[in-house]
């Protein structure tokens, strides 16, 4: 330990036993010795100090505990200089941040570049230089110290936890709710609706999902667009093999609700090429219409390698075989892609024979 | 008297007057606080939320938490003309059209990364040093349920403004609401208010976000610290630390000033970041359509682990009679999730009932002291460092140039090896650690000074260990850290003594034991007495009982660090042997160690 | 004993080995690793003439015949080349695809052998073998007044699952993988969203109409050219980089900053 080492007192403040050096020897020589030269009349040695004050009381006060000054003066004074230097660096950079706020405007790309960088500049320089100077300060600048506070047990001491246990026996006793059976019951029947009720009042938070999510907005005879453009899509213009594209049931494209179910993609296979279990009469000159929500968590599948045929998931890597009825091949998706059924207009668009004949997007209980 | 020391008299006596803060206050003044870098893991995260909430509430003055669809014209020119939420518009607003408003933003995301992270290291730091270990349990689990509510947070506010990314997650998050058995539709339109993404998404996720977590964060942040301070902090082991006190500085000025400088670094670190490194650039992304994805969208870090999990399951659903039971999607983002969170929050409860130690530490353990826990905080680290590194493995796909599949296979394989691998490793890293602290206490440390003997043989000359290495290695047997079999706990005494007696001449050796601390853990009472006397203990008797005996015997395997235990040829020891030694270490030296 | 042996026992003499070893390497890394490819220029292909033609031909049978077939017929080792169309040569010589320099999973790019003559000589002759989409005028890629909105919602629908959203690449099944879109002209985009090369789907200009294409070739050039005003981009892929920077530099140098606050300090 260090030269400046102190033992603290613990926490009642009362000096403990053993730590103090020198003090407890003497202290009781001295009590002996003023206990038997008492004079008549005179109080005894415990009034007399809480009478006249404890001699050592004095001694502890003026005794400090933390030095006053660092040990190396020269140094010291080094420190300051340099923390002195860090603070006002620091000001420096405080004022360019207010007069960085004031020149920089934003509103295009460039100016808020600029400005992020005059801003986020000043304002780093500010906090480092405040953080260094601080710390040159503590390190070099105060006193060292190491000092060493006492620990006491946590538990409490008996006597205090049975006073703790006999005021809380007599409060119970007196409430009577130990004695009298009939208000203790009536009182939890009471309370258990109460802590009930919360929860009732979110019933509202949402509708029942019934059947909700069997169903999506394709009907029958709706056409499919291309999302984003919203332009109907002729076979005949989707006729090079391996092409793919998005679409939406006409008039959804703005209904986020509606999109996030019905989001399709479509793929245009050479003759022949499609095979089973993809339903041949779901398709129309080799386009084949897949629903867009993938079956694990519902990211929207659609990264497709028109040379292998996958339909790739980005997110957990879901992969789903176009030419066989989007099974999966490899992933988490628990099921294949649904298939839409689609057909030709009298116009020659495409368009939807009826909803998917499953639930679209991740599986859930009531699946069936 | 100068006017200073007048005003603060002034200001003092009429606030004591009222409160009577004079002893309280200097007790405050006075606290000590040991010296370790890694205390101020957990400064990290208390100034990284404060710097949150500073910056949010910035944020929340220009933020529209509404999902209601708005045509953009403004500084962004790119997206002129595309329907957006008022809540992407707000947020591109904050960016481009408020001074000041980017590096908010930056500073507030940069800050939640920090915050998380922190509380990890932090919570790494607890568990590899066992400060988790009475009397703070409490606190450990105050500890891991702001991990979870960080998590959450976290994953709310980098929702709010509902650009292509985040909106995925959120999409996600639908996915795996529905996954819960018998209730999972319901749980999922009660909270989005209807389907996935509706109009009451973003408004709900923002009162979450600013009120009711922060409250809760606040509140238990609170808790922590005030339970920090009563306890007194851990230290250390060192040169005269002990249980029974606590040796540092103390907290005015020396600790204010520390914390007070450390409070700045991390906010200069934070404003350098938000200068210099570029976060979340929602505009990039674009507004959130469920049409619409990127390849490599990964969630923010904290939960990345998640992610993998969910890349890393195979397919795997139960029907069973109309009812879809998608376990691929439940048990990876819920199970593990509320696995990892159980299990970190039970680990104290359960390290206390397999060593049966009831006493109070405020001696750290050094990590290669408890072999076994740091071995299976090793494999934990594993298990998570596995899940977060699939999270990204598209990315690590597609820039190391590794096949895809094969990083998902790699996951699954590693996922089960990988713990079991760090767990072996670890222990027999940790045992050779306590090996070399013995070589340091039995031979000293090395000079670099070869002297040669008389009789020709090279030696190289050691010194004694100083005083602080002595004590840091000795902590392990003096302040009933976890002993190895067969090790008596205080380290000094003959086997005879270890009678209830043994307190009193502990204390007589030069350590402490007030009555208040029991001298020995009872199951390694009860594991030794086993050993020696060949009767069974009561405890033997039951499945639980043995498998108890069982986890305590692996627990404490370690090197004891007895006088004379380690060379049965009795060599002397401080000076002149390094290397020299050619014999075998005898059959009792070691415990027997087995992982 | 020199400096560096004297401090060969210092604590940090491991870590500061290491992080010299690892500079090294990195250095050496970067010296020997192969570069981006140059595009070449679009240019306005000229009017195929005879001694075009046979220009191509020449160029055919010496570069791509051993893999095409001598009448790019394919054989076992490339596909048959007759309908691709000379927006699908040109794309392909162009980035530097072609000649393939290995057959992997997916063909890499890399700097083009063919000069625009030459490149535009072999389009011309394989347009000639069996017609298929010519290469796109300069009129057709010209961007100016193209709708980036529009560009930035048929991208993100249809071209960011492969490309990310920034353009940056990703990665696909067995090797192959979506390129970063950085280093691109408006005319290679436009011909590869026409051709579909490789794993990339078709969309012919009956499903993606020229205005279309022409929105999401300003989409792509003005990401990739638009400033990043919250500092450096990390890449633009999102949050697995920030979080890597999170815990580098952020938790990095905090724990240096509290290991110098707490640090021992030498006797005053």
């Amino acid at each position: 330990m260090t030269d400046s080492d102190n033992h603290f007192e613990g926490l009642r403040g009362e000096p403990t036993g053993e730590g103090q050096h020198g003090g407890t020897a003497a202290g009781e020589g001295d009590r002996a010795s003023r206990a038997r030269r008492r004079a008549i009349g005179t109080p005894p040695p415990a009034l007399a100090r809480r009478l006249l004050g404890d001699g050592r009381a004095a001694e502890r006060a003026e005794k400090p505990e933390l030095p006053a000054e660092p040990a190396n003066a020269q140094r010291a004074r080094r420190a300051e200089q340099i923390a002195a230097l860090c603070f006002a660096i620091s000001f420096l950079g405080s004022v360019a941040f207010i007069a960085a706020y004031v020149i920089f405007q934003v509103h295009t790309l460039d100016d808020t570049f600029r400005s992020n960088l005059a801003l986020g500049g000043s304002m780093t320089v500010a906090f480092l230089a405040i953080a260094v100077g601080a710390v040159i300060w503590v390190r070099e600048l105060m006193p060292q110290v190491e000092l060493t506070e006492e620990r006491h047990p946590l538990a409490s001491a008996q006597e205090d936890r049975q006073a703790f246990e006999r005021t809380f026996a007599e409060g119970a006793q007196a409430s009577q709710v130990v004695k009298r059976p009939l208000l203790r019951r009536s009182l939890l029947l009471a309370l258990g609706p109460l802590a009930l009720a919360p929860l009732i009042v979110l019933r509202d938070l949402g509708p029942l999902p019934r059947a909700r999510l069997r169903h999506t907005a394709w009907k029958k005879g709706t056409r499919l667009v291309v999302y984003g453009t919203n332009e109907p899509v002729r076979a005949a213009d989707f006729s090079s093999p391996g092409s793919l594209i998005t679409v939406v049931p006409e008039g959804t494209a703005d209904d986020l609700e509606a999109v996030a179910k019905a989001a399709t993609i479509i793929i245009k296979f050479r003759p022949g090429e499609l095979r089973r279990p993809t339903v041949m009469d779901w398709t129309v000159d080799g386009i084949v219409a897949y629903s867009k929500i993938c079956t694990h968590v519902g990211c929207p599948a659609a990264l497709y390698e028109h040379t292998t045929h996958h339909i790739l998931c980005p997110c957990h890597q879901s992969t789903f075989d176009a030419q066989r009825g989007a099974r999966v091949l490899f992933g988490p998706a628990p099921r294949p892609l649904p298939q839409l059924p689609i057909t030709v207009d009298g116009e020659g668009y495409l368009v939807a024979q009826s909803d998917f004949h499953v639930p679209v997007g991740p599986s859930f209980w009531e699946l069936g | 008297m100068s006017t200073a020391d007048k005003a603060l008299r002034g200001v003092g006596g009429y606030l004591d007057d009222r409160f009577r803060g004079a002893k309280s206050l200097r007790t405050f003044f006075r606290k000590i606080f040991p010296d370790h870098w890694s205390f101020l893991l957990g400064e990290i995260a208390l100034y990284s939320f404060i710097i949150l909430l500073l910056t949010g509430t910035f944020l929340t003055l220009f933020f529209n938490p509404s999902m209601t669809d708005v045509v953009y014209h403004g500084t962004y020119t790119k997206l002129n003309g595309v329907r957006m939420s008022e809540a992407y518009a707000s947020t591109l607003n904050i960016s481009f059209d408020v001074r000041g408003g980017l590096l908010m933003r930056q500073i507030h995301h940069w800050a939640a990364l920090l915050f998380l992270a922190a509380i990890m290291s932090h919570m790494l730091r607890i568990f590899f040093t066992g400060a988790f270990r009475k009397p703070r349990e409490i606190n450990w689990l105050i500890g891991v349920t702001l991990l979870t509510l960080g998590i959450l947070e976290g994953f709310v506010g980098y929702s709010l403004p509902d650009d292509l990314l985040s909106g995925t997650g959120l999409r996600i998050l639908e996915g795996v609401l529905l996954s819960i058995p018998i209730v999972g539709t319901y749980v999922t339109f009660f909270v989005l208010g209807g389907q996935f993404p509706g109009h009451l998404l973003i408004p709900r996720l923002y009162i979450v976000h600013v009120l009711l977590l922060p409250a809760l964060i606040l509140a238990l942040v609170t808790a922590h610290l005030f339970i920090m301070f009563h306890q007194k902090h851990t230290q250390m082991p060192g040169k005269a630390r002990t249980d029974h006190n606590v040796v540092g500085a103390p907290m005015y000025p020396y600790f204010m000033a520390k914390t007070g400088a450390f409070f700045f670094f991390i906010f200069a670190v934070l404003a350098g970041l938000s200068t210099v490194a570029q976060i979340n650039p929602i505009w990039l992304f674009g507004p959130y359509n469920p049409a619409a994805i990127s390849a490599g969208s990964q969630p923010d870090f904290y939960m990345g682990w998640l992610e993998g999990a969910l890349r890393m399951m195979p397919a795997w659903q139960i029907n069973l009679w109309g009812y879809a039971l998608s376990l691929s999607v439940f048990i990876a983002a819920l199970l593990i999730f509320g696995l990892l969170m159980t299990g970190l929050a039970l680990y104290p409860f359960i390290e206390q009932w397999v060593t049966g130690d009831k006493r109070e530490h405020h001696v750290l353990d050094r990590p290669r002291n408890a072999a076994t826990r740091t071995a299976i905080g090793v494999a934990g680290v594993t298990f998570y460092g596995v899940l977060w590194l699939l999270g990204g493995n598209d990315l690590i796909a597609h820039y190391f140039d590794i096949q895809l599949y094969w990083t998902t296979w790699f996951g699954r394989i590693v996922i089960v090896v990988g713990p079991i691998v760090a767990y072996i490793l670890t222990k027999r890293i940790c045992l050779g650690l306590q090996r070399k602290d013995r070589e340091l206490i039995e031979h000293g440390v090395e000079s670099g000074i070869i002297r040669q003997l008389p009789s020709g043989e090279f030696i190289e000359v050691t010194r004694p260990p100083d005083e602080e290495s002595r004590a840091a290695v000795m902590s392990r047997v003096l302040f009933h850290g976890l002993a190895a079999d067969g090790e008596r706990e205080d380290g000094l005494l003959p086997a005879e003594t270890r009678a209830p007696g043994a307190e009193v001449a502990a204390a007589a050796a030069g350590t402490r034991a007030p009555a208040a601390f029991e001298s020995r853990a009872p199951g390694a009472e009860v594991a030794v007495s086993e050993a020696e006397s060949r009767v069974p203990t009561p405890e033997a008797r039951h499945v639980m009982g043995r498998l108890r005996l069982r986890l305590n015997h692996v627990f404490r395997e370690g090197i004891s660090l007895q006088e004379g235990d380690s060379h049965g040829d009795g060599h002397g020891h401080g000076d002149g042997h390094g290397d020299g030694h050619r014999e075998l270490p005898s059959a009792d030296e070691e415990s027997t160690p087995r992982s | 004993m020199s400096w560096i042996t004297a401090r060969r026992r210092h604590p940090a003499a491991g870590y500061a080995v290491l992080l010299l070893a690892l500079v090294l390497i990195g250095a050496a890394y970067a010296a020997f690793a192969g570069h981006g490819t140059t595009a070449s220029a679009a240019a306005n292909p000229p009017g195929a003439t005879k001694q075009q033609l046979a220009h191509g031909r020449q160029l055919f049978e010496v570069t791509c015949a051993t893999c095409h077939g001598i009448d790019a017929q394919g054989s076992a080792r490339g596909p048959s080349l007759i309908g691709v169309g000379a927006a699908a040569v040109d794309f392909q010589i162009s980035t530097g695809r072609m000649p393939a320099k290995e057959i992997g999973a997916q063909m890499q790019e890399k700097r083009p052998v063919m000069n625009r003559t030459q490149t535009l000589a072999v389009a011309n002759y394989i347009a000639s073998l069996g017609g298929g989409p010519p290469i796109p005028s300069g009129a057709q890629v010209n961007t100016a007044g193209a709708d980036a909105a529009l560009g930035q919602q048929l991208f993100a629908s249809n071209c960011a699952a492969c490309h990310n959203f920034a353009g940056a690449g990703g990665a696909l099944t067995y090797g192959k993988y979506g390129p970063p879109l950085t280093a691109a002209t408006p005319t290679q985009i436009y011909e590869a969203m026409l051709t579909g090369p490789e794993a990339m789907p078709v969309f012919s200009d009956s499903t993606v109409t020229p205005d279309q294409k022409r929105a999401i070739i300003r989409y792509v050039t003005q990401t990739r050219s638009e400033p990043n005003p919250g500092g450096f981009s990390l890449g633009r892929v999102g949050p697995v980089t920030e979080g890597i920077v999170g815990w580098l530099a952020g938790i990095g140098l905090l724990i240096l900053a509290g290991m110098w606050i707490t640090a021992k300090q030498r006797e005053q």
